[in-house]
């Protein structure tokens, strides 16, 4: 907890100041307003599949934003870095399970 | 009882905390825990809508024609904005600012009711043009079969996440009211922490349904 940080209160919490916490409000909003701008029903911007993984590298960027600073996990104890990346862990894997498992399963057209 | 005498004159410590510190590390952990179950439960949902979009892509496309991405971007911007308000009144909770503490609580509740309100908006257009989840689906000019599946997704996600909300807001309002008691000050703040925590988990939620349902389709 003593890290030495200057921006601390007398118990060791971390203190942040509030034009950080706008810096990243006007940060979240521009991105806010370009993943709309490349939006294909917006914009008409066609990049194909690319324009999910577009949309969704935007959000975590926005996601890690919120985390980091409004959140604290910069600053914060690492255990709770440690939760928040093992439920994310957890999700992936539930993810990639279920998409191995339908997308491998065989259509059966025929009856043999 | 000695050791435990130098912090007996603050009510705010429970007698099984050595002190304030500790208790909130102990409070400020199980929010994590609480936050972590809270990503599963939604990431099942997400697991879910991307699989069944594989599946059926002319489908989702069709039933993401029917959202407004402005009503959905002003949420989003309502949203970021109300974080920004809760960020601040756990600062202002932290450095012994009453005022603004609950002046800051007060507009992150209001950007909670705005966010409602054209949640609101939304929900009666779809229910007005029977765009809704499994059987209750009525709308004739639907050109994909299963599309009420689509509003499935849709009204289960933007449901359980409007409920956070006003979960959120109830939980805001328990804070403004206590904070503007003066209960709370640079020593102890955590139920300001906990809440705000809370609060940026809905926001980061939003964040990525906002995209999945307007903009991706």
């Amino acid at each position: 907890m003593a890290h030495g940080d200057q921006n601390q209160a007398h118990h060791g919490h971390h203190i942040t100041p509030i034009a950080t916490y706008a810096k990243i409000l006007g940060l979240l909003v521009i991105l806010t307003i370009l993943t709309v701008a490349v939006a294909r029903p917006v914009s008409g911007f066609d990049a194909g599949i690319l324009n999910a993984g577009i949309a969704f590298l935007i959000a975590s960027v926005k996601a890690a934003m919120v985390l980091a600073i409004f959140m604290g996990l910069k600053y914060d104890k690492k255990i709770h870095l440690a939760i928040f990346i093992s439920a994310v862990f957890f999700l992936i894997v539930m993810f990639t399970f279920s998409v191995l498992d339908i997308y491998t399963r065989i259509h059966v057209e025929s009856t043999l | 009882m000695s050791t435990a005498n130098s912090h007996s004159h603050n009510s705010n410590l429970a007698h099984h905390f050595k002190s304030l510190d500790q208790q909130f590390d102990a409070a400020k952990l199980g929010v994590w825990l609480f936050l972590a179950t809270e990503i599963l439960m939604f990431g099942g949902l997400f697991v879910g809508y991307i699989i069944f979009h594989g599946l059926y892509p002319e489908m989702f496309a069709e039933g993401a024609k029917h959202l407004d991405w402005r009503l959905g971007a002003t949420n989003t911007l309502v949203l970021l904005l109300s974080s920004f308000t809760m960020a601040s009144g756990v600062q202002y909770a932290q450095t012994n600012q009453k005022k603004k503490c609950v002046t800051a609580l007060v507009i992150t509740f209001l950007c909670g009711c705005a966010f409602l309100l054209i949640k609101y908006f939304e929900y009666s257009h779809k229910i007005h043009d029977g765009l809704l989840p499994g059987k209750f689906f009525s709308n004739h000019e639907a050109e994909h079969a299963n599309l009420a599946m689509y509003f499935s997704f849709y009204f289960c996600m933007t449901g359980l996440h409007a409920s956070h909300v006003i979960a959120g807001m109830c939980l805001i309002a328990w804070v403004a009211v206590r904070a503007s008691k003066g209960q709370f000050n640079s020593e102890f703040y955590t139920p300001v922490e906990g809440v705000g925590l809370f609060w940026h988990l809905v926001d980061l939620i939003w964040i990525y349904l906002f995209p999945l349902l307007y903009l991706v389709g």
